[in-house]
């Protein structure tokens, strides 16, 4: 199966509508995960949806459709596996919607214009690796030692990945032609 | 010997490349229960089936889309986009996804697709579709371009875009279908070189698809005027071959290119570049374009007549070579 991955933003693509009448009519194996935070970049979603419901669009194909709260892991994870069983045996394309927010700025260049800082903040109190740590801690499930485990680990995972890239070498300006074409044709064409 | 119509050959080339090889198919606006709007695929869809042969929605950029995931998942897909004027609405897929992923990927992802598309005028079928846009498609990298102008090259090109690991783009002019040559068989060909159709000495005349026949019609008329031209047929606009268009200039020392594609920004003019880099010292006179005239192309007969190539503007420019004003 093929999980395609797109912000709302890109709901209003054409491609998308094209994308999903397609899949459904051919029943391709196709799971749409939607990560509707609510802003294409700077322009919020009431701005440039009319359909607001990422589900409805995707039941308008007849394709079966979920909502998930994008801030909960498990309900992630619960969509998620529901919508893959669906996909991998034989029932078509489904969608998923996670509904979802965005805490920092979309790139380095971003002001943040389009929104105010209380509403940050306020979705930053659902913030899902927190709330889900606390879940953790709370039912027993992991201790401090094991968060602080898992924390360390990823952070040297993350060093090392930063170490191996700042050793490498930049790729030779001579191989900027290669793989243009297949190796065959490039020979060809020398 | 029999006559086989260029539409014919395309047709047999697809059979032919499907009972080949079970990963083609087909997919395109009415290639299957229509038959496909040119009858290039009539029969296949009750030969081969619903699963080979794919009636598409009007979703140029989707079913395009589809058909470069089809390719890079393994298939060797044909996809028919009905004519280069609905192409447009699919330059996303072709320019930005599939000419780029080999590169963007560093080699690991191949898009062994073909894109076969109807093009140019002649028709009265008005502006909105009588494009002739190769030259868009002959610049983008990552692709490969061709115009089959002969039932020869309609018939063998096509196996060797499908055995090509890149994308390759087929250009099949409307005016053409309906020609027809004496066909011994019909076999597999080149898509690297361009062809000498005619040879002479006195002017090349470069060009391709639907303005072949018109060439060799003024190079039959400007021979009872002493003029012998020599005619070369691009075939391959993307990679172009130099190599070709080169000799024969320095044979002849003057050129002629008709291009049905609009006079500004055609790949005429790209084709001027080349033989002023690597052939001034040959050339006796300056490059002549023949090409559409800048307008959107009209519908009455007439009109669409005088905005085209003809054989007659053709012949004009040859003989303004030679002094030659009638």
């Amino acid at each position: 199966m093929t999980a395609c991955y797109f912000g709302e933003g890109a709901v209003a693509e054409g491609a998308f509508h094209e994308s999903l009448n397609l899949a459904e009519l051919w029943q391709l194996p196709v799971l749409f995960c939607c990560e509707n935070n609510f802003y294409a970049m700077g322009t919020a979603i009431a701005v440039e949806q009319s359909q607001t419901d990422m589900t409805a669009k995707a039941a308008s194909y007849r394709i079966p459709a979920l909502a998930v709260d994008g801030m909960d892991v498990l309900a992630c994870h619960n969509a998620a596996r529901e919508a893959v069983y669906h996909v991998r045996n034989g029932g078509g394309p489904f969608f998923l919607e996670f509904r979802t927010y965005r805490f920092r700025p979309h790139s380095m260049f971003d002001p943040e214009l389009y929104r105010s800082k209380d509403e940050v903040e306020h979705w930053k109190e659902r913030d899902p690796i927190r709330t889900f740590t606390d879940r953790c801690l709370g039912d027993g499930a992991l201790a401090d030692d094991d968060i602080a485990a898992i924390r360390r680990c990823a952070e040297e995972e993350l060093a090392a990945a930063v170490a191996y890239a700042e050793a490498g070498t930049w790729e030779p300006v001579e191989d900027l032609d290669r793989d243009v074409m297949a190796p065959a044709t490039a020979e060809a064409l020398q | 010997m029999s006559k086989t119509t260029y539409r014919t050959a395309v047709h047999d080339s697809i059979r032919d490349a499907m009972l080949a090889d079970s990963r083609t198919v087909l997919m395109g606006e009415d290639v299957g229960a229509y038959g496909g709007t040119y009858a290039a695929s009539k029969g296949l869809l009750k030969e081969f089936g619903p699963d080979r042969v794919r009636d598409t929605p009007l979703s140029e950029l989707g079913f395009v889309g589809v058909g470069i995931g089809a390719a890079l998942g393994g298939l060797r897909p044909i996809v028919e986009v009905m004519t280069v004027n609905f192409s447009l609405l699919a330059l996303d897929q072709i320019v930005t996804t599939a000419a780029a992923l080999r590169h963007m990927s560093g080699g690991q992802f191949s898009v062994p697709l073909v894109v076969r598309m109807a093009t140019g005028a002649g028709r009265q079928l008005a502006a909105q579709h009588s494009h002739s846009l190769e030259g868009w498609y002959a610049h983008i990298p990552g692709i490969k371009v061709v115009a089959p102008a002969t039932v020869a090259d309609a018939y063998g090109m096509l196996p060797t875009a499908l055995a090509d690991p890149d994308p390759v783009i087929i250009f099949e002019h409307v005016q053409l279908y309906n020609t027809s040559s004496d066909t011994d068989s019909l076999t597999p060909t080149d898509i690297d070189r361009a062809a000498v159709r005619r040879a002479g000495k006195d002017v090349t005349v470069i060009t391709y698809g639907g303005c072949l026949p018109k060439a060799l019609d003024a190079a039959d008329e400007l021979s009872l005027a002493g003029i012998d031209c020599e005619v070369v047929d691009l075939r391959v606009l993307r990679p172009l071959d130099d190599e070709t268009m080169i000799t024969s200039v320095g044979k002849t020392h003057r050129v002629v290119v008709v291009d049905e594609a609009w006079h500004t920004g055609s790949l005429a003019g790209e084709i001027s570049a080349r033989i002023v880099e690597n052939a001034f010292y040959d050339l006796d006179a300056p490059i002549i374009r023949v090409c559409s005239e800048e307008v959107p192309i009209p519908y009455p007969r007439h009109l669409e007549e005088a905005a085209l190539p003809q054989k007659d503007k053709i012949v004009a420019a040859v003989k303004s070579l030679f002094g030659q004003f009638s």
